[in-house]
């Protein structure tokens, strides 16, 4: 495939050079090929998909086209979809049809956009690795020895694969940010509350928030305009005037001030990885943009805080998997008691389980202020750091995860090591700022590396410029693995 | 060894809103099972709760019913535990920061040694909301249990006392009086059937004299006023035989079976659940502005406290004060009464027709209300008919004898007062010439009763002032009877 960015897909249908039921069968047949070695998806529908681009064809032959009708997209398997399996990568949910769609479902449905399948993900979120799926571990399409990240890792090696023009991520401390820097692509998580979290399996509710991974960040801007917007039916949803999210894209970046938190460039960092960010400074710099040394002190408590906090809330959201109601229930049992530890052992996975005996335990009696309410004051501390960052800077820059790709199984025993995988991305979800990564540049390994922007509230369409510059005069992110049929 | 008795009692009262307190699904009562449940209700993945103001509102007058203080921010708190009938495995409550903290009730106890009614004000501690979970069925399924999620999310208002109540009669006179509060304001039907007020009663004793609480036991789940009664009474008699047999109070919680009259445990303290409350991530706090809380005190009803002060001021006593603002229709009805009469009732001066009135709504009216089994609402006699009827009275019209076959009428839909009492000829007999010829024959016709009166017998003359009343079918005024006799026969 050649150019595949969305206006390029979009003007195409316009014009009516391709339909969109062609264009799903393009990708459809994609996804035959590589899903098998690459198992980004959990459910592919090809009679679903192609009726959705039956649909979108007429819209388009009705004159009734928005922007991106007839391009096609995967989600990720954490939104209810309509008559789709919904699994959230976990045997607890592996026949669960939802009866209704997620709020970013209904947008892209509205918006004419067919669904190429549900994306594969680490069980509930769970994960930086896409190891904790119980349909399988993703393979990095850049080396199927290594690991995708997660936990939107489906998403990201779909995108990167070319086997989707573009997917929908969730990011609870980096699930859209790490696996799009380890697989190459563009991804992006919005500010706290413009994405509707309705209909998005839960994890952590205060941190979720659902974003777009497409290459370059022209089409995560085309897919933020669809995704965004204020949803009665979440009460964290905030009421905002639309915006436009490409607005921005083609100014200048003179006069940028960016800052380079200290933190993120200190121990751990790989040297690689350290290089290619640097560069990318210096790009910036040659695009008019100047730096700024800023100081995230309390960032360094990040891991523990989001590890004390998501899965406080994780335990509480994740109780409805009971087997009472749907889902996974365990087959045997001798009385009520039973039926719900022995479908909840057989139904959940190890790291899931984990983090519901991490929360649990830090909401119990007696542990609460000392665990729950002392890593909520340290999260608004992070956030005041922040605060006071956005004061001298426009955007923070840094690594979006110490290194690249790991190989699969490196780190699936140890799980401190994968935690600090996402050292980078937390603060941002603990602070409910956007946060993005994009690619610059590759490891001496051929694996991709990954730049994060962090911006203040709000400042997604500044973000999506500076990302935009950048791409206009590198190509990282136009690169796409060879190798794959 | 003497004891006193310790209670404090918590009461879910199930808000009166249409849909419920997360979702939009209806709240009411007796639809097939699982039909009023959608997807938030059944904790589908993905859902989230978004509130119904009409619930906080809701709180909003309670507190200022009872004069409490209105935390200005609210935060819902989530309680974890898993049961079959709560679907997301957590309740949202609030625990750290309730609505509704403080405020007070004034009760009437029945006090049993005066004969009199005394009145006592019992503080409250605070009033939160939360969502009332499903029903488990365990008939109808062999083997099985059934879940119903229609009553899952339905709005709650639990209401918590201090524990200053010191015998079940004042616990039922305060479960009475918030029963009738609640209806009175509007935010809950009060049907304790359908389980809309249920009651939880803490229950402890101690030796007179000593101040620190005993170990107290909660009682779950009354849904009766006498169930109340009887439970409290059987539990303090248990825990004073177990504490004088030399035995020890455990902390538990404790069903009453009213088949057998007596309590038993359900769980005691060990296996209590560690509900992990923290606050819900899901909903923002709601925040209560100064306009808000104006706007719904400007929708509340004059309070029945308000209204007793007034009747006593009218001159009733407090027992018919109290019985009057028993509930917001029967305070309705009786002023509707008052509002009725002709000429209308003077301010201070309307002692005797509030009496009156007083007495013919607790009386006449009641009794025929409780026969039929209907609410006052559903009266067949109207407030207007009832005070034409007393106009009526008042005017020498009809005595109390007569003005109760006219209600007979009323009652059984004869027509209009007037109507009845020329239909029925029960109009008193004011013509003092036909009731001297009345009392002229009586006294022909009963020569033995005027010489046993003559010999000094009070006696024969009320004989004779009875056939006089019996010669006119009643219709004679007593008072003219009197006085016309004893002129004759002087």
């Amino acid at each position: 495939m050649s150019d595949t960015s969305l206006s390029t897909l979009a003007a195409q249908l316009a014009a009516k050079q391709v339909s969109s039921r062609e264009l799903a069968q393009t990708y459809l047949d994609r996804i035959a090929a590589l899903n098998p070695s690459i198992n980004a998806f959990i459910t592919v529908d090809p009679e679903k998909t192609l009726l959705e681009a039956a649909a979108a064809d007429a819209l388009i032959a009705a004159g009734q086209a928005g922007p991106l009708t007839g391009v096609p997209i995967a989600h990720k398997d954490i939104f209810c979809t309509d008559g789709w399996l919904t699994t959230c990568g976990s045997k607890m949910l592996h026949n669960f049809v939802a009866p209704y769609d997620a709020h970013v479902i209904q947008r892209f449905k509205a918006a004419g956009m067919p669904s190429l399948g549900k994306t594969n993900m680490d069980e509930f979120a769970m994960g930086s690795s896409n190891e904790t799926s119980h349909f399988g571990p993703v393979k990095n399409p850049w080396n199927p020895a290594y690991v995708p990240g997660g936990s939107s890792g489906g998403a990201a090696a779909c995108v990167a694969a070319r086997m989707a023009p573009a997917a929908t991520g969730t990011d609870t401390g980096g699930s859209i940010r790490q696996p799009a820097a380890l697989c190459g692509i563009t991804g992006l998580k919005p500010t706290y509350g413009l994405v509707s979290r309705y209909g998005m399996i839960a994890f952590a509710s205060s941190l979720d928030q659902a974003g777009p991974m497409a290459p370059s960040a022209e089409d995560c801007a085309l897919l933020l305009n669809v995704m965004t917007g204020f949803d009665p039916n979440d009460s964290t949803s905030l009421e905002r005037d639309k915006e436009d999210y490409t607005r921005d894209l083609g100014k200048p970046l003179t006069g940028l001030r960016v800052g380079l938190p200290r933190e993120f460039f200190a121990e751990g960092l790989n040297n690689e990885v350290a290089a290619a960010v640097d560069a990318a400074v210096e790009e910036l710099k040659n695009l008019g943009a100047t730096t700024v040394e800023i100081s995230l002190a309390n960032s360094k408590l990040a891991i523990p805080v989001y590890y004390v906090l998501a899965p406080a809330e994780a335990s509480s959201n994740l109780s409805r998997f009971d087997g009472v109601r749907y889902g996974y229930r365990a087959p045997d049992y001798a009385s009520l008691d039973d039926m719900y530890c022995k479908t909840r052992a057989q139904g959940f996975g190890a790291e899931v389980k984990r983090r519901i005996l991490i929360g649990a335990y830090v909401l119990s009696h007696g542990y609460y202020d000392a665990y729950y309410l002392q890593a909520q004051k340290i999260r608004r501390l992070i956030a005041d750091d922040f605060n006071e960052a956005f004061k001298a800077c426009d955007v923070i820059l840094g690594p979006t995860a110490p290194g690249t790709a790991f190989k699969l199984g490196e780190k699936s025993d140890d799980p401190v090591e994968m935690y600090l995988n996402d050292l980078y991305t937390i603060p941002a979800n603990l602070a409910g700022l956007p946060g993005m990564s994009l690619p610059c540049g590759f490891d001496t390994r051929g694996l991709p590396i990954g730049l994060q922007l962090v911006g203040n509230y709000f400042s997604e369409a500044k973000m999506l410029n500076v990302a935009h510059q950048y791409q206009r005069t590198t190509d990282w992110h136009a690169r796409a693995p060879e190798g794959l049929k | 060894m003497k004891w006193e008795t310790v209670i404090g009692l918590e009461v879910h009262t199930q808000l009166a809103t249409k849909s419920k307190i997360f979702s939009g699904s209806s709240t009411a009562f007796g639809a097939a099972p699982n039909t009023q449940a959608n997807a938030v209700d059944i904790a589908l993945p993905g859902v989230l709760p978004v509130l119904n103001k009409g619930a906080v509102e809701c709180a909003i007058k309670f507190g200022l019913a009872i004069g409490a203080t209105l935390n200005r921010v609210n935060v819902f708190d989530r309680k974890n535990y898993f049961y079959p009938d709560l679907p997301k495995g957590y309740q949202i409550s609030q625990l750290a920061k309730p609505i509704v903290e403080g405020g007070a009730l004034t009760i009437v106890v029945p006090s049993t040694s005066s004969g009199q009614s005394e009145e006592r004000v019992i503080h409250l501690t605070r009033a939160h909301m939360e969502e009332d979970a499903g029903k488990s069925l365990h008939e109808d399924f062999h083997g099985m249990t059934g879940i119903d999620l229609n009553r899952a999310g339905t709005p709650l208002l639990e209401i918590v006392s201090e524990p200053e109540m010191r015998s079940s009669a004042e616990a039922v006179a305060y479960a009475r009086a918030l029963h009738t509060l609640v209806t009175w304001i509007g935010i809950c039907d009060g049907n304790m059937q359908e389980g809309s007020f249920r009651v939880d009663a803490n229950v402890s004793v101690r030796p007179v004299g000593q101040t620190e609480f005993g170990t107290r036991r909660e009682i779950k789940n009354l849904n009766s006023f006498r169930f109340l009664q009887q439970a409290i009474d059987y539990e303090v008699r248990w825990q004073i035989e177990t504490l004088e047999d030399g035995g020890r109070i455990e902390q538990a919680t404790v069903l009453f079976d009213p088949d057998t009259g007596e309590t038993r445990m359900m769980r005691s303290k060990e296996d209590a659940h560690d509900y992990r409350y923290f606050p819900d991530p899901d909903l923002l706090p709601v925040r209560l502005t100064d306009e808000w809380i104006e706007q719904v005190r400007a929708e509340m009803p004059e309070l029945p406290q308000v209204k007793l002060a007034k009747y006593r001021m009218d001159g009733l006593s407090v027992y018919d004060a109290t019985a009057l603002t028993s509930s917001r229709a029967t305070a309705e009805y009786f002023e509707a009464v008052l509002a009725s009469l002709s000429p209308s009732p003077s301010p201070g001066g309307s002692g005797e027709q509030a009496k009156l009135a007083a007495n013919w709504v607790m009386g006449e009216l009641a009794a025929a209300l409780n026969k039929a089994e209907l609410d006052i609402a559903q009266s067949p006699v109207s407030a207007a008919q009832l005070g034409t009827l007393i106009t009526r009275i008042q005017d020498g019209t009809l005595s109390g004898k007569l003005a109760k076959q006219v209600f007979e009428g009323l009652w059984e839909g004869a027509g209009e007062v007037d109507a009845i009492i020329e239909a029925r000829g029960l109009k008193q007999m004011s013509d003092s010439g036909e009731l001297e010829k009345i009392i002229d024959d009586v006294l022909a016709a009963n020569p033995k009763s005027v010489e046993e009166f003559r010999a000094g017998k009070d006696k024969a003359f009320n004989a004779l002032v009875g056939q006089v009343m019996k010669a006119s079918r009643g219709k004679a005024n007593p008072a003219q009877v009197n006085e016309l006799l004893k002129g004759k026969l002087q």
